[in-house]
């Protein structure tokens, strides 16, 4: 292939030649470009560097504005940055920092280039070099370029310097080693008069203040004198960046800083510099009460202005305010609320923000009736976000506002009407949660569920399917606090249930599984003579009836609180409606909706005879066969009335493996273990029930009586099961209520733990022995059950990212001037000995915790780091009392996490304490 | 600081991005598409701050063109309109009441003014002037590099040699 020609270079298309063909686009826009690429290909081979270098500036643009990848050209980028000439440089350093990120691989090679342009007389080649190095350094760039910046920093040549400066940032970010270089002489350019460069220097340290404020504390003086004496605005708000980050940690600084701030908030007219103070006296000096009064004056001013931006930052620097001074929020509550229904979505979420801050348990129902009705008005985006911010909010710390669960509960109901709802899933999360938590209100829960299933049109919208889901599964699984299950059961069978995804109809078909159950028990078993037992006892707190009347009566139907009673005849209609349902489902191609399906209709097939017959002429030749039908009736009722508990999250972890258990064994004596648990004693089973108001004596007589014990096989296995791993499940409030011979001792965990979560776990009132029909408003709140630590929000542990960390270090050597900085194989072998009695001394300890549990992937860049910078630190306090404010500050930070392992530890340690136990662990890295 | 600097014309079209944090060409374009899809959708009297992905994005509309910065949460959102609004009148005073044409053929000048306003993402010159007088000092230099490249006797002798 030859190279190009002279021609080529003669009538090389021009940029402005590329740029006007592509908006002529005679050949439309993507062949031109590759055209105009394979030309670029050849031409940036070319030997004459003014043709090389157009070509560059043209593939700059497609790369730019078109996005085509220009990697292949970086050596050539190169080639045009040897050129001598001005021009050619600037084009090759536009390319290149346009193209070059840390994996280029003719990084290497730049290196002598801007060494070369650094230390050119040409002030812009300087800069230009400048600007590529802030962009494309990497840690061997910065180290190797270390010394030119640093030459750099103090150039008589403003302009370079100020560049050098800002390069700098750069620099340390990459390689914290050169903090030792050039932080002298970036601290004395903080005592320049020029506003540019000041401008710079102030821009670098409030960005690395971002980063480590602590390190920077001993400047303080400094920042101080340019806040007191700066005329330009854009110098004060980067210092007032840096206080904000001083100031909470050391208070005397908050006070001397705080007059000047106000002073600056109340004389200035620039709208950004009057933010800023607003927002660095709300975030760091909320504890001066006229500070917070004045900047909390000049909020309300943002807020009513015309300006949406003032409107926004306005509420934006209110909802930080909200944290600490909630009187605030409510002083201003009429334009929070007028600010919802804004144009700007941006405004309406700020302000949706700000009022779920204000929601307290008195005033949740209000607020949410509120916001409730927003949402109908708003566009489906805002809609969501309001009822995504409800739910989460009512929600927070396991229902922690909500006092009424039945309004609660309704409004869930509501919220999934409302027509753009999508919130679906959390909707569905929630009642399920509520359910298995809130024993009280499930009488109203299912009211609600009942009310969302027998809407037909409700099965049409899709984002509601996950809702219905939840409603069929809590009216299966409460089916006893129904009115109606009858009508329940029309509802989870209706012909548009085909609408729903599989997954959900099976839960559909298990629900009315256990409907039906339910009904067939409280027919035959309990209303029904067959049997004889008096197995009603299990219902007998809800029932209005005693019916603990004997064999052969035949009074109690619908001694439930249902008010169709449920006769012989209303069964048959129901064993038919089920099969006439589920009978095309048989052949559904979904294997889950297809078994249960097959589930369901074998049960029906096992009853119907019975029922048929017993609906015809009672109690006579059949009933033998009435008897089979009751036990399965009875068997599979007693599986289905086992109430789940929410299970811990931990609940796993917490059981010990006991002494000489493999795990990984293999299971070879299974059957020893199956016939142990074969061997249910009769009584197991009397702690393992549950809230569910069960009278445990009559029950385990039944089971005496029972002489079968098959009926109940299923729920001593359960029992069984509960008493071996007794702490997987939630401990029953029955077990302390009911008069038991046993005591919990299926509970290691929480005797073990003792501690006063577990008395808040479960405690089953009196109360909910006697359920409430009608729950009147003025009762407490009912009890909601939590789980230990499952529901403790997880501690967001911060690693702190190492580079920070190595560059506070080294900043900390450099103003504390420690000019006899050991090697670090001597400082971290250091004997600890040595430490004591050094008056003058104060350590920096950094620890590696060696409980790398789940972190391993970590271990080996740690170990690395260690390397350099995992020793101990001395630096020459010049003064007492900071070292007695590091004290403080180590006090408080090792009280307020105790518990954290495994994050990189930096110890502060006063000195009077023996150094063996004095390595308290500083997380605030 | 400002992680990168994005100019969309109103159809959507990119005028100029300027990247100062590390961003893959992947990741370019994505933020390109989301951003101006945000962006361009929002009327015209609402505010100019948009929240996104953690960071803050500032934008302001001079005729057809978005100028748009992004910058960290506690960044101050009005310094950064000034900003912006200080790069347009440089860019005005510059190519002399400037329009989107002027951006689109003098791409690369835009870049260079820009170099001159921001450096690592932080301001450089607060002052209209300063960065005039530098811009013309670096055209003057380009100049006279170019007419002794485009002489044709220099051509010959490249070609030749």
């Amino acid at each position: 292939m030859s190279g190009p020609s002279l021609m080529d270079s003669l009538f090389q298309r021009t940029l402005e030649d590329l740029i006007k063909g592509l908006r002529q686009q005679l050949i439309g826009e993507q062949a031109f470009i590759s055209k105009a690429l394979e030309e670029i290909r050849k031409e940036i081979k070319s030997t004459d560097l003014s043709t090389k270098s157009t070509a560059l500036l043209k593939l700059c643009y497609l790369s730019n504005l078109h996005f085509h990848d220009m990697s292949f050209a970086a050596f050539h980028a190169l080639e045009v940055l040897s050129s001598p000439r001005f021009s050619h440089k600037k084009i090759a350093y536009h390319a290149i920092s346009l193209s070059f990120h840390d994996s280029t691989p003719v990084l290497l090679l730049i290196t002598n280039h801007l060494r070369k342009d650094l230390t050119s007389t040409n002030e812009f080649e300087v800069s230009l070099s400048l600007q590529c190095l802030s962009r494309i350094a990497n840690v061997d760039l910065a180290r190797d370029l270390t010394p030119e910046v640093f030459t750099l920093l103090s150039s008589n040549k403003l302009y370079v310097r100020k560049r050098a400066v800002a390069v700098v940032l750069r620099v340390f970010e990459k390689y914290p080693d050169s903090v030792r270089v050039c932080f002298k002489r970036l601290v004395e350019n903080l005592e320049n008069y020029d506003p540019q460069i000041l401008s710079a220097v102030v821009g670098v340290f409030s960005e690395l203040a971002c980063k480590d404020p602590r390190s920077y504390l001993p400047l303080a003086p400094e920042f101080y004198k340019i806040l007191v004496d700066s005329k330009s605005n854009w110098i004060s708000i980067k210092v007032l960046k840096i206080f904000a980050k001083l100031a909470p940690l050391e208070p005397r600084l908050a006070n001397r800083v705080v007059e000047p701030i106000c002073y600056l908030m109340r004389k200035t007219g620039a709208k950004s510099l009057l933010f800023e103070c607003v927002r660095t006296v709300v975030t760091s000096f909320s504890e001066y009460e006229s500070a917070v009064r004045l900047a909390v004056g000049k909020i309300r001013e943002f807020m009513v202005d015309e300006d949406p931006n003032l409107k926004y930052l306005g509420l934006h620097a209110l909802s930080i305010v909200a944290s600490k001074h909630l009187w605030v929020v409510s002083e201003n509550k009429e334009v929070v609320i007028k600010s919802l229904s804004d144009p700007d979505p941006n405004i309406k979420i700020e302000s949706l923000r700000l009022v779920m801050a204000m929601v307290s348990e008195h005033n949740v129902a209000e607020i949410s009736k509120v916001l409730v009705n927003y949402a109908l008005k708003s566009d489906p985006l805002f809609c969501n976000e309001i009822l995504g911010s409800i739910l989460s909010t009512c929600s927070r710390n396991v229902y922690e506002i909500i006092v009424d669960f039945d309004w609660y509960v309704s409004l869930l109901g509501e919220m999934s009407r409302i027509p753009h709802c999508q919130m679906g899933e959390e909707i569905e999360n929630q009642l399920v949660d509520i359910g298995l938590r809130v024993k009280d209100v499930r009488l109203e829960l299912v009211r609600v569920a009942r009310d969302l299933l027998i809407d037909p049109a409700l099965l049409g919208n899709s984002f509601l399917h996950r809702v219905l889901s939840a409603a069929a599964w809590v009216s299966g699984e409460y089916v006893e606090f129904s009115r109606n299950p009858l009508e329940l059961m029309e509802a989870l069978l209706q012909p548009r249930t085909s609408l729903l995804p599989p997954s959900i109809m099976a839960i559909y078909i298990q629900s009315a599984f256990k409907v039906l159950v339910f009904c067939l028990h409280t027919c035959f078993v309990r209303g029904g003579s067959t049997a004889g037992v008096s197995a009603s006892a299990s219902y007998e707190s809800f029932d209005d009836l005693s019916v603990e009347n004997g064999a052969g009566s035949t009074v109690a139907h619908g001694q439930t609180c249902t008010s169709a009673p449920i006769t012989n005849e209303s069964i048959v209609n129901l064993l038919k409606l089920v099969e006439l349902a589920l009978s095309p489902l048989l052949g559904s191609h979904d294997v889950e909706v297809q078994e249960r399906a097959r589930n369901l209709l074998g049960f029906v097939d096992l009853i119907k005879l019975e029922a048929l017959n017993s609906s015809g002429q009672e109690e006579n030749d059949s009933e033998q066969k009435g008897v089979e039908a009751t036990k399965i009736i009875r068997m599979v009722h007693d599986a289905f009335s086992k109430e789940l508990g929410p299970v811990s999250l931990s609940a796993q972890g917490k059981v010990p493996v006991p002494d000489g258990l493999t795990l990984n064994e293999n299971l070879g004596d299974l059957e020893t273990i199956c016939s142990d648990i074969e061997l249910p004693s009769s009584n197991t089973f009397s702690f393992g029930y549950p809230s569910e108001e069960k009278d445990v004596s009559s029950f385990s007589n039944l089971q005496i009586k029972e002489d079968s014990g098959q009926s109940n096989e299923s729920t001593s296995l359960l029992a069984e099961h509960r008493k071996r791993h007794g702490l997987y499940y939630l401990p029953s409030g029955k077990s302390e209520v009911i008069s038991n011979d046993y005591p919990p001792a299926n509970d290691p965990a929480l005797q073990g733990d003792n501690n006063d979560t577990a008395s808040d776990l479960v405690k089953l009132t009196a109360e909910s022995l006697v359920p409430k029909r009608k729950p009147n408003h003025s009762k407490p709140r009912p009890v909601v059950v939590k789980l230990d630590e499952a529901d403790e929000k997880p501690v967001a542990v911060k690693h702190p990212e190492s580079r920070d960390d190595s560059l506070s270090g080294a900043v900390l050597d450099i103003l504390f001037g420690s000019e006899d900085i050991l090697p670090t194989s001597s400082r971290s072998n250091l004997p600890s000995s040595n430490r004591k009695g050094k008056e003058k001394q104060h350590m920096i300890t950094q620890v590696e915790s060696k409980e790398n549990v789940v972190g391993d992937g970590n271990s080996s860049s740690r170990r690395r780091k260690d390397h350099s910078h995992g020793k101990e630190r001395r630096h020459r306090k010049k003064n007492a009392e900071e070292r007695n404010e590091t004290d403080r500050k180590e006090k408080e930070s090792s009280s307020n996490h105790p518990r954290r392992q495994k994050s990189r530890q930096r110890a502060e340690e006063p000195l009077k304490v023996p150094p063996q136990t004095s390595v308290i662990p500083d997380f605030l890295l | 600081m400002i992680h990168f600097v994005l100019l969309i014309s109103r159809q959507g079209k990119v005028r100029l991005t300027k990247w100062y944090s590390p961003y893959s060409q992947k990741e370019r374009t994505k933020v390109i598409r989301e951003l101006g899809g945000v962006i361009l959708n929002r009327g015209p009297k609402l505010c100019n701050f948009v929240d996104w992905r953690g960071f803050k994005v500032v934008y302001k509309r001079y005729a057809s063109l978005y100028f748009c910065m992004c910058i960290d949460q506690d960044d101050n959102e009005l310094e950064v309109l000034e900003i912006i609004h200080h790069f347009v009148e440089i860019l005005d005073r510059y190519f002399g009441s400037v329009c989107e044409l002027d951006l689109i053929f003098n791409f690369h000048k835009a870049y260079y003014i820009l170099d001159e306003l921001l450096l690592a993402g932080e301001l450089q010159e607060s002052s209209k002037k300063t960065v005039a007088r530098l811009i013309a000092a670096q055209d003057s230099l380009v100049e006279t590099a170019k007419e002794q490249a485009s002489s044709i006797s220099n051509i010959i002798a490249q070609a030749t040699k």
